[in-house]
């Protein structure tokens, strides 16, 4: 099938078979290797891009359902060279070891961060309807759906925290 | 003056970041599987056994062959020198079953096929005749089976054993069974191998030990290892699971690029890695300990059985180093530990963190458990009461005398910091309320020897160039996983030449800049190549020396190394400056460093020796709550004090230690690994084998490092080894969840929970409790 896809603000012509993956097409046909496969099954969280700003597992969704919508990996967050806040975060609370769930932490706390500045509830929640608060236990439970296997959990969820403590301090 | 030349800051002993943190996390850092493919590039896939023991009748590949964008098959047949990549040497791992399967997931063939997809699909249809066999698929039925052994055991004496226990007031007999564990590195196994001129061939290999990768592939490709060239510029995450796993990848992917002269790309789905690769030995541990009144063990007499799998792998030393950890941190009159590595129809368990360094040391916390239970006192009196002296109850079951003990300092402080007396009263007092909920707290410790017990591997090498502008190229053995050996031994190199860090470039690992190397594994790493390292700047700083004690006329002794460069005499010249001189003077800038622990030994037929340089020390403090309705629980808070010498990089040990211990949870938690009566590992995906999650971070974590510590030994800048010995603080969340249990019978039967401590595990241990509890 041939498709438009829109990928950090650039579109991109492709001919795909119907049952190719946001992530494989990523991977495979644009070689965005920025995006990691690390299950293929939707459970580690390694493939987390953001699709109109909400985040999703990449390598559960076809490409072919995305023509129109605005997908941002890592690699549209931002560069080596000019980083973005979180990016920076992670850089600067060493928030991994092998580096290899790094990408789908960041663009997942990306998405993260604006679902709780839009006050959606967690389970961890104490009152479904009140402004979320930036817990340690609020962060960790919305960003459960990533695995770490080196476990730098702690910096990761120190990262987020600093980032989005910053964005509350300009708000 | 250029940038090379102004006056650096040491970097070693300081908190510095992960040298590729700005690659990883803007998607930068390049994993094999990134790599640009070049034209023409084909995929294998493996096909994988059905049956977990049975005869191959016979195999029609006629749908294979025919199936869409379908390249070539590979089977035994096909392999040009030995079909065997087993690291004992033992030639009891094939790459392709041949006439006989062994477990489910054994490799048979393998696809070659345009593309990834098409080699996957066509590697499912061929029809093959089965005869089955009987399959052992735990220790239970191997020993049921006749007690086959993959490689030789080992036993450890030391002392009367049998006076022992016959002399002992009090004696317990029991049995411990210990869970395995899936490494689930996030970047699955995978290799590439790009096909050079006669018999060369390159391959990038997700492997910690990229010389075994050579020698296998030569081996199998029946060519000499100067043929083979394997790199690696980093994993994603290894744990143990890529010391041999990788072989069989790198072999078949070599194979296929020989044979058809293209690239040739492989990588296993994860579930397909889950069932295809080895794991954690699990281990059924039963013992026989002689104490006394106050807690004193008197003599101890046990047996470790370990599920190894179908061939003997790394099983051997995994085994024998479950009994160099029989003691803990205890000093025990008597010993005599026997390990039984027994042959199943599952796949061939591996290296994992640790190495059966975690086994052996539950089933020791198991002993003290049950003796503190049988005499109603605090478990951590009894670790007190037993731990190794310093002047005096300090020898191994091995022989060796532990000469650098610090164990009970570290668990004084601990004690105190952690202020465990008082929570421990405070969880006494919660549990006698009798409600639901439950506490438990407890305190444990580790001792962890360093070394590897194959004494030859304890070696490492490192080529280092200067180049004539003063920057400098890095290589060495070891491999970067996420623990940060890169940084560390460049930190040790940019010392030793006094530049900053920026002078110097960390280059990929690879078998043709540095020969021979051992893998990167038993938490030797820094140790080895940091030492390898600073040997090659040790020569070149040497000739530099003496060329600037003769250009600028002076005694080679007033030549003084300082940061930013030399002083010859009162004149200060800056490294950049005295490099070009040098090499305008024909001064070679280039030197292979080596390195080889110093006064280790091991006789392992008579059990006697030091295979251990040193010790690495800690302890943890674990409090829990448990739902003694659901089994269910929450680890409330954990306090680590550990070990590592005078640390190289504070920060990155600290990762060390609180993912170690993480991944440690894990393994003793949640992390349980399912075979069906058939023999398949039904947990073979992250929906089924559940590691430790960001939510499952204890919300109180302190972590602090023995800043008082720094190596007796004189390792790379007296630090210790990091790598394994924080995942053994983990077992106080299993001694503490055993509290928590113990409570609902008094704390007056033994709770002895088997690992993983699920809460199925934790509900059957309070319904025992509640059974078992006396009147």
């Amino acid at each position: 099938m041939h498709i438009t896809l829109s990928i950090n603000g650039k579109d991109h012509e492709l001919d795909l078979d119907p049952r190719t993956s946001v992530l494989d097409a990523l991977r495979d046909h644009l070689d965005l290797i920025g995006t990691k496969k690390g299950c293929d099954h939707g459970q580690c969280g390694a493939c987390t891009v953001l699709v109109n700003g909400r985040r999703i597992n990449s390598c559960l969704t076809l490409a072919v359902m995305h023509e129109g919508d605005a997908i941002t990996t890592i690699e549209g967050l931002g560069t080596p060279e000019a980083l973005s806040p979180l990016q920076a975060a992670f850089v600067a609370h060493d928030g991994f070891q092998c580096g290899y769930c790094t990408p789908g932490q960041i663009c997942s706390a990306t998405g993260m961060l604006e679902e709780m500045r839009a006050g959606w509830p967690s389970h961890v929640s104490e009152d479904l309807l009140a402004a979320p608060d930036l817990s340690d236990a609020e962060i960790s439970e919305r960003m459960s759906g990533n695995l770490c296997r080196c476990s730098a959990y702690t910096n990761i969820v120190a990262a987020i925290t600093e980032v989005a403590e910053a964005r509350d301090e300009a708000v | 003056m250029n940038k090379h030349s102004t006056i650096p800051a040491p970097v070693m002993h300081q908190d510095l970041r992960h040298d590729s943190g700005h690659k990883h996390v803007s998607g930068r850092a390049e994993y094999i599987d990134d790599m640009v493919e070049p034209v023409g590039t084909l995929h294998a896939y493996l096909a994988l056994s059905d049956r977990a023991h049975a005869e191959i009748v016979a195999i029609d590949f006629e749908a294979v062959r025919t199936a869409p964008g379908v390249f070539g098959i590979l089977t035994a047949d096909d392999i040009p020198g030995e079909n065997d990549v087993s690291p004992s040497h033992k030639h009891d791992e094939p790459i392709f079953a041949v006439g006989k399967v062994h477990f489910w997931g054994q490799p048979i063939f393998a696809v070659i096929g345009e593309t990834r997809e098409a080699a996957r699909r066509a590697a499912r249809l061929a029809r093959i005749t089965w005869r089955d066999l009987p399959a052992a698929l735990d220790v239970d039925a191997a020993r049921a089976a006749g007690g086959t052994l993959v490689t030789e055991p080992l036993t450890l004496r030391r002392g009367d054993v049998e006076a022992g226990l016959e002399a002992a007031p009090r004696r317990i007999k029991g049995r411990i069974a210990i869970g395995g564990q899936d490494h689930f590195y996030l970047e699955g196994q995978i290799a590439f191998a790009i096909p050079g001129e006669d018999e060369d061939v390159i391959i990038h290999s997700s492997t910690q030990h990229p010389s075994e990768v050579q020698l296998m592939v030569a081996h199998v490709l029946g060519i000499s290892q100067h043929a083979v060239t394997v790199n690696v510029r980093r994993m994603g995450g290894g744990f143990g699971g890529k010391e041999t796993q990788g072989n069989l990848f790198a072999a078949v992917a070599a194979l296929a690029a020989k044979r058809w002269n293209r690239p040739v790309k492989i990588r296993p789905d994860r579930d397909d890695d889950m069932q295809a690769t080895g794991k954690r030995h699990d281990f059924v541990v039963d013992y026989d300990v002689g104490y006394d009144d106050d807690g004193r063990i008197q003599a101890v007499d046990a047996v470790y059985a370990a599920r190894c799998g179908f061939s003997s792998d790394l099983s051997g030393p995994v085994t024998d180093r479950a009994l160099f950890h029989a003691d803990n941190a205890y000093w025990y009159p008597a010993v005599k530990v026997r390990s039984e590595p027994l042959y199943t129809n599952t796949v061939s368990n591996t290296a994992f963190r640790g190495f059966g360094g975690p086994q052996g040391m539950m089933a020791a916390e198991r002993w003290i458990e049950d003796i503190a239970y049988g005499l109603g006192k605090d478990p951590l009196d009894i670790r007190k009461a037993n731990f190794y002296g310093t002047d005096d109850r300090n020898v191994t079951p091995y022989h060796q005398t532990v000469t650098d003990n610090i164990i009970g300092r570290l668990v004084d402080e601990l004690e105190t910091s952690s202020d465990y007396q008082a929570r421990r009263k405070a969880v006494l007092a919660f549990n006698t309320m009798g409600g639901v909920l439950r506490k438990g707290i407890a305190l444990t410790p580790v001792k962890f020897g360093i070394s590897f017990t194959a004494t030859w591997y304890n070696q490492a090498g490192a080529l280092v160039h200067v180049y004539r502008d003063g920057s400098i190229h890095l290589s060495h053995g070891g491999t970067e996983m996420g623990q940060g050996l890169y940084i560390k031994v460049a930190q040790v190199l940019a010392d030793a030449f006094g530049v900053g860090l920026e002078a110097i470039k960390i280059m990929a690992t690879t078998t043709g800049k540095v020969p021979n190397t051992s893998a990167t594994a038993a938490s030797s790493g820094s140790d080895l190549n940091g030492m390898a390292a600073y040997d090659a700047a040790r020569q070149i700083k040497a000739r530099l020396a003496a060329h600037a004690a003769r250009i600028y006329e002076v005694a080679e002794a007033d030549v003084a190394w300082v940061p930013g460069g030399i002083m010859a005499g009162r004149q200060f010249v800056a490294f950049s400056e005295l490099v070009a001189s040098a090499y305008l003077s024909r001064v070679q800038l280039s030197a292979a460093g080596f390195y080889k622990t110093p006064d280790i030994h091991w006789d392992r037929a008579n059990g006697r020796g030091r295979p251990f340089y040193y010790f690495a020390y800690g302890a943890s403090v674990s409090e829990v709550t448990i739902d003694t309705l659901t089994g269910e629980y929450t680890v409330d808070r954990v306090d680590i004090l550990h070990d590592v010498g005078r640390s190289l990089n504070p920060v990155i040990d600290l990762g060390q230690i609180e993912g170690g211990f993480i991944q440690g949870m894990g393994w003793l938690t949640t992390e349980e690994l399912v075979w069906d009566a058939r023999g398949q590992l039904r947990t073979h995906a992250p929906s089924t084998y559940k590691i430790p999650l960001a939510s499952d971070v204890p919300p109180i974590f302190n972590v602090r490092l023995a800043e008082w510590s720094q190596n007796r030994e004189m390792t790379i800048g007296r630090s210790k080894a990091v790598g394994e010995p924080p995942l053994m603080l983990a077992m106080s969340v299993v001694e503490a969840l055993s509290m928590a249990v113990a409570s609902e019978a008094d704390y007056r039967v033994a709770p002895r929970l088997d690992t993983p401590v699920t809460p199925e595990r934790v509900l059957m241990g309070i319904k025992r409790m509640r059974t078992e509890r006396p009147a």
